[in-house]
């Protein structure tokens, strides 16, 4: 890794003060210094059909910072998760983001709130990163009212209207079409937005991604296809199930960039860069190379199909927020004692999200009736036997 | 066209049998039809690594992985290869991971396998195709992973839809539709994969298709359902023969094409009927069978035909409303078999009120058409 020295030895002593003010502070602000710094990607982009762009990203200390903090924010999120499924406060059906962190942060750093994104169930993350909240994040998981979808959609169905985060979907490859209707309502209304649609290494194999990648490029739809190659798809290594598993040259007169998903700079830069040429020339493909520490859901131990070395070595050599961490170090934007700090402070604050939605009140039993046709259809609505349940669509 | 067996039911004269519980009876009938017939053939998502619900077990290791492999994720490109497959004469027994993601293969099993065979003057057929999928509510996951999309595939002439109820029905039945010369599409109550325990013959045997079987007999009412809700409706039977009511129990196994005669002969001696399913009231399978049974023996039916079910949309949070209250869970019969007594307590209540209202019905059908009364008068 390549790095651009900037810090000096007077801010790393300046910075060996600071926990003194620190413990004044209950939340340490994150620094709000964006003097510019150049940083390298950790391995060149490879290229389909256009031109990769420059491994050099600029980024700045309140940048890494903020991806530092968002990203151990993320990971302890679905570390909780996991654990509140095991004690069966979640149920259903549950696939946490952790190990591809990066992808949504880095992503988020590119674009604007008017870009749309559209994914499949692994959807916390990406729900974060458009600037949902813990409370809401929970609350969903755990079928409360104060989840984003009011209980309704559980794991997989996480949306979020006002950012345009076009959410959750269960079924394999079935967002990628959609994503492609947004991207032509953005492109008819001319607002220069795009959108992204996130799809797995597995669901790159659904007729629908050829589907939607024909269509997106026949009327140069401003249509980001981003391919989240952890290189399972439930027990199926990649190469099991693709005869090609370059998922960025699967779009053939479709231009293609693979970028290292495990590092957000790449991501941004990646993501940047596809905007741009999508709003200019129509689809591109960006497949993200990232990993999955947990095992596909909930009943997947995750170390049936792959070693457990392999996990460990992607944890100690490719770690999104280790990577990270090693750049503030780095450039000394921080110490080490301060990023334990942060990272003790998003324990905390996912700590007291969860103990606030576990408030939140189930749904009302009548809220099985409602949103399944649009407001005022007068339409009885009823259960076991016609006769105990029974409901008037509102 | 190479022949094919037809179904035979032996299970009378077994030779040893073993407690097994659902899913190790379909690993038990995959392994039998892979060792009977080289020309059979294994695949779906996952299934040579024993498939999410462990159907497929031990079948690569022993039949090797040209015989049992893994496909990509794509449900259209599995069962339209099925197709071309059973085509060739083979027979391919396709998984689909959850009947939930049988819909992207929709189009592939209502245009290309049922009509292949009419289509084209009977040169061609798919008839050696099995589509197994797992189907109906666990407790949980229910906008993907719940549902019951049997009725869908009713209104399809050309397939077969087939559901067993427990292990023994789930190896015999599995196997008459792996050898029917039709295309089946064969779902397995995932809720009794585990659940249901029974002991199931060892040696390779088929029980009949489209042949409903009296699970056990009674003279009030006739009960009919399908796969994991016979034993709701099972113990239903039982609690109302507390209450003095004696209910005939029917498990239709196959419901295209259904064994009407059953049916209708248990509903001539009862005169109610009472149809349960997991999947919504409307366009369900239960509509089909209540109205079939209405025109053959309208005159018989001395009370109302009800459908007992799930809730008529659900999804996701029901599970939390499971643990809750409990109130909704379709497969809890502490809460279904009290519904289903109290719609038979009420059936033999107003009694009295519907055969007067039965009466006034009839005076006015024989107004509007006298033919047709005559006709359902028949068969009184
Ligand atoms: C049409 C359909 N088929 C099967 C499934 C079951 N399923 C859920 S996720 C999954 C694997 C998808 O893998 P991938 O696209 O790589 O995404 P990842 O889980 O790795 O994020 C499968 C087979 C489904 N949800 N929808
Ligand atoms: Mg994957």
């Amino acid at each position: 890794m390549a790095l651009s020295h900037l810090a000096t030895s007077s801010s790393r002593s300046a910075a060996l003060l600071r926990p003194l003010s620190s413990s004044i502070y209950l939340r340490r602000p994150i620094s709000t210094d964006t003097t510019p710094i150049t940083v390298e990607t950790s391995v060149p982009f490879t290229s389909h059909q256009c031109e990769a762009p420059s491994r050099s990203v600029e980024t700045n200390p309140k940048e890494l910072l903020t991806f530092f903090r968002d990203m151990a924010l993320m990971r302890r999120m679905e570390i909780a998760a996991d654990s509140l499924y095991k004690a069966k406060l979640i149920r259903g059906f549950c696939h946490l983001y952790d190990g591809q962190e990066a992808v949504a942060v880095g992503m988020e750093a590119a674009i604007t709130k008017k870009d749309c994104i559209i994914t499949a169930y692994r959807d916390h993350c990406t729900f974060v990163g458009r600037g949902g909240t813990l409370l809401e994040v929970f609350s969903e998981l755990m079928g409360r009212q104060a989840g984003c979808s009011r209980g309704k959609g559980g794991s997989m169905h996480f949306y979020k209207k006002d950012s345009n985060f076009y959410g959750g979907h269960g079924i394999v490859g079935a967002q990628v079409p959609l994503g492609c209707g947004l991207a032509f309502a953005q492109k008819y209304s001319k607002d220069e937005n795009v959108t992204f649609a996130l799809y797995g290494d597995g669901a790159a194999n659904q007729g629908q991604l050829f589907e939607a990648l024909n269509i997106s490029a026949l009327w140069d739809l401003p249509a980001i296809l981003v391919c989240e190659n952890n290189h399972y798809g439930m027990g199926t290594a990649e190469w099991r199930a693709a005869k090609s598993p370059a998922y960025y040259k699967r779009g053939d007169y479709v231009p293609g960039l693979k970028v290292d998903g495990m590092d957000a700079l790449a991501v941004k830069q990646a993501c940047k860069f596809a905007k741009e040429h999508a709003l200019k020339n129509g689809p591109i493909i960006l497949e993200m190379d990232t990993y999955r520490y947990h095992g596909h859901s909930m009943s997947d131990p995750g170390s049936t199909y792959r070693t457990r070395d392999e996990i460990s070595g992607v944890r100690q050599e490719r770690d999104p927020i280790e990577r990270i961490r090693k750049l503030v170090l780095s450039h000394d934007l921080a110490t080490e004692k301060e990023l334990k700090d942060i990272e003790k402070e998003v324990r905390k604050e996912v700590d007291d999200a969860i103990a606030q939605a576990k408030e939140s009140p189930m749904p009302e039993p009548s809220e099985l009736f409602t949103n399944v046709f649009v407001k005022g259809l007068g339409v009885e609505s009823f259960g076991a036997d016609r006769k105990e349940v029974r409901a008037t669509l509102p | 066209m190479r022949p094919f067996s037809t179904a035979t039911c032996d299970i009378e004269n077994q030779q040893s049998a073993k407690s097994i519980n659902l899913y190790s009876a379909i690993n038990q009938a995959l392994h039998i039809a892979l060792e009977t017939d080289p020309r059979t053939f294994v695949f779906g998502e996952d299934v040579s690594f024993g498939g999410v619900f462990r159907c497929t077990t031990g079948l690569a290791d022993r039949f090797g992985k040209s015989r049992v492999f893994n496909t990509p994720l794509c449900e259209q490109g599995i069962v339209g290869f099925g197709i071309g497959l059973a085509a060739m004469g083979n027979r391919a027994i396709a998984e689909i991971q959850f009947a939930d993601y049988i819909f992207p293969a929709f189009d592939q099993i209502v245009n290309e396998a049922a009509k292949f065979r009419y289509r084209s003057g009977n040169q061609f057929n798919c008839g050696g195709l099995t589509i197994r999928a797992p189907y109906g509510a666990v407790g949980h996951g229910g906008h993907y992973h719940s549902q019951s999309p049997e009725a869908f595939f009713c209104h399809v002439p050309g397939i077969k839809v087939v559901i067993p109820r427990s292990p023994q029905q789930a190896k015999g039945l599995l196997l008459s539709c792996i050898r029917d010369p039709n295309p089946v599409v064969f779902f397995e109550p995932k809720w009794l994969y585990r659940l249901a325990v029974e002991e199931v013959p060892e040696h390779d045997y088929m029980l009949p298709l489209s042949k409903a079987e009296v699970i056990r007999e009674g003279s009030d009412i006739t009960l009919v359902g399908w796969g994991a809700q016979l034993s709701i409706m099972e113990q239903a039977c039982i609690d109302a023969e507390k209450d003095g009511i004696s209910c005939e129990l029917i498990d239709l196994k196959t419901l295209i094409p259904w064994d009407k005669e059953t049916v209708e002969a248990s509903v001539r001696k009862t005169g109610r009927l009472l149809v349960s399913h997991e999947a919504p009231v409307t366009g369900g399978f239960g509509a089909e069978i209540s109205a079939s049974i209405v025109e053959r023996c309208f005159l018989r039916v001395s009370n109302f035909i009800y459908f007992v079910l799930l809730i008529e949309y659900y999804r996701e949070p029901i599970q939390f409303f499971f643990i809750e209250s409990q109130a909704f869970h379709c497969t809890n019969n502490l809460i279904l078999a009290p519904i289903i007594l109290n719609i038979l307590a009420s059936t033999l209540k107003t009694q009295k009120e519907e055969n007067e209202k039965n009466k006034k019905v009839q005076t006015m059908l024989t107004c509007l058409c006298g033919d047709k009364r005559m006709h359902a008068a028949e068969w009184n």
